[in-house]
């Protein structure tokens, strides 16, 4: 077990360093520089200084070492644009994101298993039907115009809900003003995910209906409620956990054009600014950190899965 | 045998009817529409739907159902070529990696785990900020990120025919690798690459109009239907009508090929129930 932690402790290193190496060679492939750079007004060597003293004079494979020497003590440097630790940057935003991250997950996890297996035990049934229609309705729609498409309904046609921001400016805060700035965003986000979370929650569903313990457990004489919920669903929500973890490159994805619908102070926004921009750093360092999230999350995802299913043989 | 299992549903046959209609119509947009998609009329912004103007008028006074059309021009080539791109890729390594086995498949595929792992739609912000927001560039984008699906299915199916009597039988006449691969092992592959083409066209559009809409997709004044939505957005209280048509005209095709590519894999990926 521990030499299975290890192996897949050391894997997710390796990815992380791979990715890295990845965004930093894709943002210094360009022509043209950082954003900062291009200011029409400075003159050849104040540019050639500029370059100098932010060291991207130096050769790429230089660079990528000073900044993974960097990132190894604490530091990610700082952004060109906004002049402040990135650091400092990112621990501001992320909060936020966590929060809608987090009421997105939560709200598709719930709702998906809800429908899938519902779906399931009423198999080619209306509800079945109805639930494959909405699937692929989340999984056709584009997030952001979900997203207009609520706003002009909720905030601007019925006026019940806010369009924008995460709480009201000059309001003392509240937890209802909170939640109602929350609602829409969140909303969104889950309908974007709940298309796969339905889909395999209903056909892991199927599966274990149909498998050979299920029968014996009926053959037993259990009640059927405690057939299908007892050992039928917990067996079915297993396959879940690793879709959950799939899912969430997706929703980070997801997240960057949610935040920008909704003018949400996260750091989805700060990362489609960032790219704008050119803000080495800055970027560099919102891929460290959402890649890193990604990764924990797959190999949390990964030890649950030997912890829920003794079935599950390690190699 | 597959047609008439496909006409047998009558989703599938509606989606393939709407997206031969909306090839067709955006291909002959000048022969449709009378109005050219980015010439501006001062002091007719933002008019609401009339006999002249089907779907009303946008901000700049230009005519909404003739940029929806010449939009679904570069959506759907982009869609298609973005797909093309990512089956081409993920066919090469798929091949490679099921064909040759040892260190030749273990590294690819480790590479496929790991974009899968990693969140690509913010290098993907970032490659087009950096490269620039060239037609061509978003198509190399697209594909590029994607290929990952159609790279496992191709390996697995390769795995799958590789050893078959046929292939070995074709083997010991004497076919070259590239022979066999291409004549004998890919074949076998195709209703599954149909499948995964289909679902990924559908996919490339959804990407395209994510990027658009944030502003490093089609650049304006080309008339995409993400940058027609991430202009709608600035007159939504004047004119909501604007971003609801592109919105429905994506919906409509993604779901479209997602409803095909449904029915291919019930109809020519036949699995025991």
């Amino acid at each position: 077990m521990q030499r299975y932690i290890a192996g897949r402790l050391a894997q997710s290193v390796v990815l992380l360093v791979v990715v890295s190496m990845l965004a930093f060679g894709l943002i210094h492939a360009a022509p043209g520089g950082p954003g900062v750079l291009l200011a029409p007004e400075m003159t050849g060597e104040q540019i050639a200084a500029a370059e100098k003293s932010l060291g991207l004079d130096q050769p790429l494979p230089v660079q990528y070492a000073r900044w993974l020497g960097n990132v190894l003590r604490g530091r990610l440097g700082t952004s060109y644009g906004q002049g402040l630790p990135v650091t400092q940057l990112i621990a501001a935003r992320l909060p936020a994101t966590l929060e809608l991250v987090m009421t997105g997950l939560a709200l598709s996890v719930i709702a998906g298993i809800l429908i899938g297996v519902t779906s399931a035990l009423n198999r080619y049934s209306l509800v079945d039907h109805l639930a494959t229609g909405v699937a692929f309705f989340g999984m056709s729609v584009p997030v952001f115009w979900l997203g207009l498409m609520l706003i002009i309904a909720f905030s601007i046609g019925l006026h019940l809900l806010p369009s924008s921001g995460a709480y009201t400016l000059g309001a003392p805060p509240s937890l209802g003003d909170r939640l109602a700035h929350l609602a829409l965003p969140a909303l969104v986000l889950a309908a974007a995910n709940l298309a796969q979370i339905t889909r395999y929650a209903r056909s892991s569903m199927l599966e274990v209906l149909g498998a050979d313990f299920l029968r014996t457990a009926r053959a037993k004489g259990l009640p059927s409620r405690a057939v299908i919920y007892h050992h039928g669903l917990r067996n079915a929500l297993i396959p879940i956990v690793t879709v959950v973890a799939l899912a969430i490159p997706r929703l980070v994805g997801g997240v960057a054009i949610t935040e920008s619908v909704f003018a949400w102070p996260g750091m989805g926004q700060l990362a489609v600014d960032s790219a704008l921009q050119r803000d080495y750093p800055l970027i560099m360092g919102i891929t460290l950190a959402v890649s890193v999230i990604v990764v924990a999350a797959n190999f949390l995802a990964d030890l649950s899965y030997v912890f829920l299913d003794p079935r599950v043989e390690l190699r | 045998m597959a047609r008439a299992a496909l006409s047998r549903n009558p989703l599938a046959v509606a989606s393939a009817a709407y997206l031969i209609a909306i090839s067709l119509t955006a291909a002959g947009a000048p022969a449709v529409t009378p109005y050219a998609p980015d010439r501006i009329v001062l002091g007719a912004g933002l008019e609401p739907p009339t006999p002249r103007h089907w779907l009303g008028t946008d901000q700049n006074g230009r005519d909404e159902f003739t940029r929806l059309l010449y939009g679904a021009r570069i959506s759907l080539v982009i869609g298609v070529v973005s797909m093309l791109v990512s089956v081409g890729v993920g066919t090469a390594v798929g091949t490679v990696a099921g064909y040759s086995g040892g260190a030749l498949d273990a590294l690819p595929m480790r590479l496929t785990d790991a974009m899968l792992a990693i969140p690509l739609f913010f290098l993907l912000l970032t490659a087009l900020a950096v490269l620039g927001s060239t037609v061509v560039n978003i198509v190399l984008v697209i594909g590029l990120s994607s290929w990952m699906a159609a790279a496992r299915i191709v390996r697995s199916e390769v795995l799958r025919t590789v050893h078959l009597d046929y292939v070995t039988a074709a083997r010991s006449l004497g076919a070259g690798t590239w022979r066999i691969v291409t004549r004998h092992v890919l074949p076998q592959a195709m209703p599954s690459m149909l499948v995964a083409s289909t679902l990924g066209v559908g996919q490339a559009i959804l990407t395209e109009s994510a990027l658009s809409y944030l502003g490093v997709g089609v650049q304006p004044p080309t008339a995409s239907w993400g940058n027609m939505l991430s202009h709608a957005q600035n007159y939504i209280f004047a004119s909501p009508l604007l971003a609801l048509w592109p919105g429905i005209a994506i919906l409509l095709t993604v779901l479209s090929f997602n409803y095909l590519g449904d029915a291919l894999r019930d109809t020519l990926t036949p699995r025991p129930a």
